[in-house]
């Protein structure tokens, strides 16, 4: 009887779980079949066909190069800036430390399309600058700089990473040498981390973007969004499929390195 | 000797100091040299233009008051009650959902769960606009929802273009993130208070309601705060379903871009910050863990 119960509760929750799957799921495979489909309306029968794809490149392949170069532009300055200033921000500690972190991290708590009002207001003076796929590049930066800089700084506090330095220290290494030789090379897991969530994001971002691009320099959510509201149905889903097809590797990559440093972690 | 074992940032300090001056001397402009392109970013790129904005919506035709009018004028108020009623609907039934999937996959272990877990957590980095196109491919006017009901009872329902639309894509935005919360909070449970309360007696039910809900209820504050966060201000999923769903995102764009009304634009996006880094801030209070909101 109470077996009979228990199976009961446990194929309502699986089945409950399954439907909320499916409500993910099923778009996302709805849209990537759409798109390598003939036609929309006849389904799969009506044949498959790369003639979206590529419409989708010969309309949208500066969208996608540029949304590329400014994901590497953004993943380069993150690094050079927020790699050393994690180091820095950690070594040093303390309230000052805590408020700087602060203060970066407060980009997540602000919606994009405030925070890209803000910078249109501050710059719009400047018209190269404002005009350029620079512009973008900032609004990335200020968005995925938290990321880095805490990924590195988790990483920082979870190896006995004061004591390697000062060991380093004592053997006479200059700071920026400590910094290059014992600092980077044991903070790479958050690096490494940190790099995968920045290129994610810049890849995808769409709230600052919209409002920071201009036609002449659309990235590819901006095109999506175009393509959403101007082209056919099999054109927008050939787009979203190029889009998945670009961030799920960085995704599954991402969970992978999750997983494997969490188990590292509960080794130690 | 100094710095022996894990010593404090302070000690650790002072003890190269005391060895040689030189070094540490260096190692302090090393640091700043370090903060000081952060600092130049930050502050010429977000700190800057932050207090600009909230300068500009008090500069506007109107002076202070373009403030007062997100609550006084009728037409901003109701937007903006929208707004938080749309966002506290998401975030109760994002909590709900993703509770009951959350335990079920944490508690049991049987074949394909692996792939379950992937499929509810792979829409984690899919923009709003793309979260928009899935609303659009479930519920709009080519979508399943309609096929279904077309089939089923010969009336075709279309919700993507609505509120209803609006409050799918964010359910399907949050669901992944508060999942992923949820299932990390009922892995660290200690499953011998539920023990302990099944062996003096409590029911299944009494046993999730006593227990297991209020040991979650950090998990709840944290991903609760963020689903909310991130429904008040996200952007992309309403601008692929439609321009006029009345919510304070899209206020602020047609202002901005159709109205050009700069000042009350921007004393709206200020008063759209300061609610979700409030929230955001109230719940890392409460809960004690990092919270973020998310595109």
């Amino acid at each position: 009887m109470k077996n009979l119960r228990e199976r009961t509760i446990f194929a309502a929750q699986l089945a409950f779980t399954l439907l909320v799957a499916a409500f993910l799921v099923v778009p996302a495979v709805r849209s990537m079949l759409a798109g390598v489909t003939e036609s929309y309306f006849l389904g799969i029968r009506s044949g498959f066909t790369l003639q979206w794809v590529a419409e989708v490149w010969e309309r949208y392949d500066a969208t996608i190069l540029r949304s590329f170069a400014i994901a590497l532009a953004t993943l380069a300055v993150t690094l050079v800036v927020g790699v050393p200033a994690a180091y820095a921000l950690y070594v040093r500690g303390g309230r000052l430390a805590r408020t700087v972190e602060e203060i970066i991290t407060l980009p997540l708590a602000i919606p994009g399309l405030a925070i890209a009002l803000a910078l249109l207001q501050t710059y719009q003076g400047f018209g190269a600058f404002r005009r350029s796929s620079l512009f973008i590049l900032v609004g990335h930066v200020i968005f995925t700089m938290p990321f880095m800089v805490r990924s590195v700084m988790a990483v920082l506090a979870a190896t006995d990473i004061r004591a390697l330095d000062e060991g380093a220290a004592s053997l006479g290494a200059s700071a920026w040498r400590r910094f290059r030789d014992v600092i980077v090379p044991n903070a790479r897991g958050g690096i490494l981390a940190g790099s995968l969530m920045v290129v994610t994001l810049s890849l995808g971002e769409f709230n600052l973007t919209l409002m920071l691009s201009t036609p002449l320099t659309m990235t590819l959510p901006v095109g999506l969004a175009d393509a959403y509201a101007s082209m056919r149905l099999e054109v927008a889903s050939a787009y979203t499929l190029v889009f998945f097809v670009m961030i799920i590797p960085l995704l599954v990559a991402m969970q992978m390195f999750a997983g494997w440093s969490a188990a590292r972690g509960g080794r130690r | 000797m100094h710095g022996i074992g894990a010593p404090s940032p302070r000690t650790w300090g002072e003890g190269a100091q005391a060895q040689c001056t030189q070094p540490a001397m260096r190692l302090k402009t090393f640091l700043l040299l370090c903060l000081l392109p952060l600092a130049i970013i930050v502050i010429a790129f977000f700190l800057i233009p932050m207090a600009l904005l909230v300068v500009v919506g008090a500069r506007g035709p109107t002076g202070l008051s373009a403030y007062a009018a997100i609550l006084l004028e009728p037409r901003y108020r109701a937007t903006l009650v929208n707004t938080v009623l749309l966002a506290a609907a998401t975030t109760v039934a994002t909590l709900a959902i993703a509770t009951v999937a959350g335990i079920f996959l944490q508690r049991h272990r049987f074949p394909g769960r692996a792939v379950l877990v992937a499929f509810l957590t792979f829409p984690l980095a899919f923009p709003g606009v793309v979260v928009g196109f899935m609303i659009i491919l479930l519920a709009g006017r080519q979508g399943l929802i309609g096929e279904i009901t077309l089939a089923l009872f010969g009336d075709k329902q279309v919700w993507a273009y609505s509120m209803v639309g609006l409050f799918l894509g964010y359910l399907y935005f949050s669901i992944p993130r508060v999942i992923l919360t949820i299932m990390a909070a009922v892995e660290k449970l200690d499953p011998s208070l539920e023990e302990a309360a099944r062996a003096l007696g409590a029911g299944p039910w009494a046993v999730q309601r006593d227990v297991v809900l209020p040991a979650l209820m950090p998990a709840f504050v944290a991903s609760g705060a963020i689903a909310f966060a991130t429904a008040m201000g996200a952007f992309g999923t309403a601008f692929t379903l439609a321009t006029d769903i009345d919510v304070l995102p899209m206020l602020i764009y047609s202002e901005f871009t159709l109205s050009f009304n700069f000042a009350i634009a921007a004393a709206l996006s200020v008063g759209l910050g300061l609610v979700t880094w409030a929230v955001l801030a109230l719940a890392r209070s409460l809960a004690g863990d990092t919270v973020a909101a998310a595109g």
